[in-house]
């Protein structure tokens, strides 16, 4: 008993090691090969950190429960950059721009629904049909998409609106606004998950979907709420990323979704579902952004980050199977 | 006896629903604009769509064997840039076998992890789709490559020249597409591939080497992108090192339209060679209608989702899912 809470703490804590690891390494190796003055765990380097890992690190979030749930979401990059569109196009229309900045947040609620209806789109779909989420999102991916170009063309969107840059950009309590929106969901999603039914249901049909059938959960108004939120939580990222930037091209968000599904495995969450924790996921998150960082820091061209981090991915497998096998072999025992 | 004949056209409508649709696609863009049938425009969709059809083949194996493989994307883009270097490098005869034998590594590499390792295939391809964009990014340093001499080279013929009047892409294509098949339906190697991905334990025990017949099919898979590359680099004797980006996914709704579950066991090479023809057809169709190319993306997704759809509910005789 005491062992198996041992080997889960282990498992649980192996993101936050990596990470101290990650902190450690690139500290003294900067010393040596970094070409800046700058100590790499500077202050407001690591808030930066924070505040840049904030777009992919949302989407991550609400990947974590659709994959604890047992499905995947692979359109998340596509409803990412139609929220986006939404957002910056919506301010542009005659009726809002007489609002003044009473427009902004008409255009952040239309963003923000128009990413939950995507998403309700797919659950509905995945729910309704019986086909696998892997392929209804694979499908949506590739439709949202053109419907991003349909809505959009093909040149970049723009619109500068300068409260909302003041607002994307202020600070409190020394955090950035997109740490703060990163942090907040963070958590509303881990009280989610760990104090309400509908968590627990999400991870009981995940963990053995018939189970839960036979114990009389509605599997299908749980998977549908999951896709509806990760929607809505792409359009979120949007939001807080556009605010500041201001101009959408219609490719953004290409390969978020493999991103997002990257941090979630690198924080511990089971493919196959029933098995997988918010606040891990927030460490994923972080240890990828430190590695684009800390490369960069240390002089290594940018490309080797996407070598690093697929290796690392395969690595972390090789080692979770390893602690799985021995969980299994003590069972038996 | 109603019931049984219910189900016998089910059955029929889940096996060649691919096919009758196919036929409705061409018969109503035929009508819609006569160019759609004329030989040279149907050779231009199978020619273009032959780079993307040779990978497909490759990932049917795959999946026929229960994996994924969402590596060939950017596993494309590494043969294309290796070629392209090496070609100026060591001249082109010794630039193909070279690329061939680092492609294939990296997808014995892939088959390692998953067959003999037993590693989540999302996963480990999931991961090398980035460590081998890494690796080709490296590789060009990040630059655009080009062959110096365009107008020179004897290697412009993979990608642009004729035999007998037809585009040697296209023999290419059908040509690994009629060996591969073969292979497939043909050989105790195929019926191993199916027998493991059907259901891979009662494989095992019937003394079938589950690991070897997965670690071959990404072997295979990384071969047939090894001529998709040389395809590619061939076509354009010059290339980003993004070119094959995003075509993993496209790949796997070829072959996925094709009728190939992703749960393994099922698929020809014949149906997915069908599923490259009605992505490439839609998309051309399309564009004489005068639409822009992204519509496609759109009907794209309503037919994915509808064959699958309709491929499910033959298989449980009921049109919407019981779940409650």
């Amino acid at each position: 008993m005491t062992r198996a809470r041992y080997r889960d703490a282990l498992k649980h804590g192996a993101i936050w090691a990596f990470i101290l690891v990650e902190l450690a390494f690139f500290s003294i190796a900067g010393e040596y090969l970094s070409v800046s003055d700058k100590a790499f765990m500077d202050f407001d380097n690591m808030l930066l950190l924070l505040k840049q890992s904030a777009p992919i690190g949302i989407i991550a979030l609400g990947m974590t429960i659709i994959m604890i749930n047992g499905n995947i979401d692979l359109s998340v990059g596509a409803t990412y950059a139609l929220s986006a569109i939404v957002l910056l196009d919506s301010m542009t229309w005659p009726a809002l721009q007489a609002m003044g900045d009473w427009a902004i947040p008409l255009a952040w609620g239309l963003a923000l629904m128009t990413g939950a209806v995507l998403g309700a789109i797919n659950g509905l779909i995945v729910w309704k049909t019986g086909v696998d989420a892997f392929i209804v999102t694979l499908g949506s991916m590739l439709g949202y998409r053109g419907l991003v170009f349909m809505i959009n063309g093909e040149q970049p969107t723009s619109h500068l609106n300068w409260t909302l840059v003041d607002f994307a950009e202020a600070q409190f309590l020394g955090l950035h606004t997109a740490t703060w929106f990163l942090l907040l969901t963070a958590l509303a999603l881990w009280l989610m998950m760990t104090r309400t039914v509908h968590g627990r249901n999400a991870y009981a049909i995940g963990n053995n979907r018939e189970a839960a059938v036979n114990a009389g959960i509605r599997v299908g108004p749980h998977m549908m709420w999951n896709f509806v939120l990760i929607g809505f939580l792409a359009a979120l990222s949007a939001v807080v990323f556009y605010s500041e930037s201001g101009s959408v091209n219609p490719n953004d968000g290409m390969l978020f979704e493999l991103w997002a599904v990257t941090a979630v495995v690198l924080g511990g969450t089971k493919l196959t579902g029933g098995y997988g924790s918010i606040i891990s996921t927030l460490g994923g998150v972080i240890a990828i952004q430190l590695l684009r960082k800390g490369l960069g820091h240390i002089g290594a061209a940018t490309e080797t980050v996407n070598l690093v981090i697929g290796l690392i991915l395969i690595a972390v497998l090789l080692l979770d199977r390893q602690l799985n096998r021995k969980g299994k072999e003590e069972l038996k025992i | 006896m109603a019931g049984m004949t219910k189900q016998g056209i089910g059955s029929i409508l889940a096996k060649q629903g691919i096919l009758i649709a196919f036929a409705i696609f061409m018969i109503g863009f035929a009508l819609a604009n006569q160019r759609f049938i004329a030989i040279d425009n149907i050779s231009g969709v199978i020619r273009s769509s032959a780079i993307l059809g040779v990978m497909a083949l490759g990932v049917t194996f795959v999946v026929i064997g229960g994996n994924f493989d969402l590596s060939v994307g950017s596993m494309m883009s590494f043969s294309t840039i290796v070629v392209l270097d090496l070609h100026d490098k060591l001249g082109p005869a010794l630039a193909i076998p070279a690329m061939f034998a680092m492609t294939m590594a990296l997808g014995a590499f892939i088959g390692f992890l998953v067959g003999y390792m037993k590693l989540n295939s999302l996963i480990v391809t999931l991961g090398m789709l980035s460590a081998i964009h890494g690796l080709t990014l490296t590789w060009s340093g990040g630059k655009n490559m080009d062959i110096a001499d365009k107008a020179g080279t004897w290697f412009s013929i993979f990608g642009q020249g004729r035999i007998l009047g037809v585009p040697v892409p296209i023999l290419i294509f059908l040509g690994l597409a009629i060996i591969l098949g073969i292979v497939l339906a043909r050989t105790p190697f195929g019926r191993k591939v199916y027998a493991v991905g059907g259901n891979g334990q009662a494989a095992t025990f019937s003394g079938i080497p589950r690991a070897r017949i997965v670690f071959l099919t990404y072997v295979l898979s990384a071969f047939c992108v090894a001529v998709a590359g040389l395809l590619q680099a061939s076509r354009s004797l010059g290339s980003q090192n993004t070119v094959g980006q995003g075509m993993e996914l496209q790949v796997l709704a070829a072959v996925i339209l094709g009728g190939a579950s992703l749960m393994g066991g099922s698929g020809t090479i014949f149906k997915t060679v069908i599923g490259v023809l009605i992505l490439g057809f839609i998309q051309n169709g399309l564009l004489l209608m005068g639409l822009a190319f992204y519509v496609q993306y759109v009907v794209t997704w309503g037919i994915i989702i509808l064959a699958v759809w309709l491929d499910v509910a033959a298989k449980r005789g009921r049109l919407w899912s019981p779940t409650a």
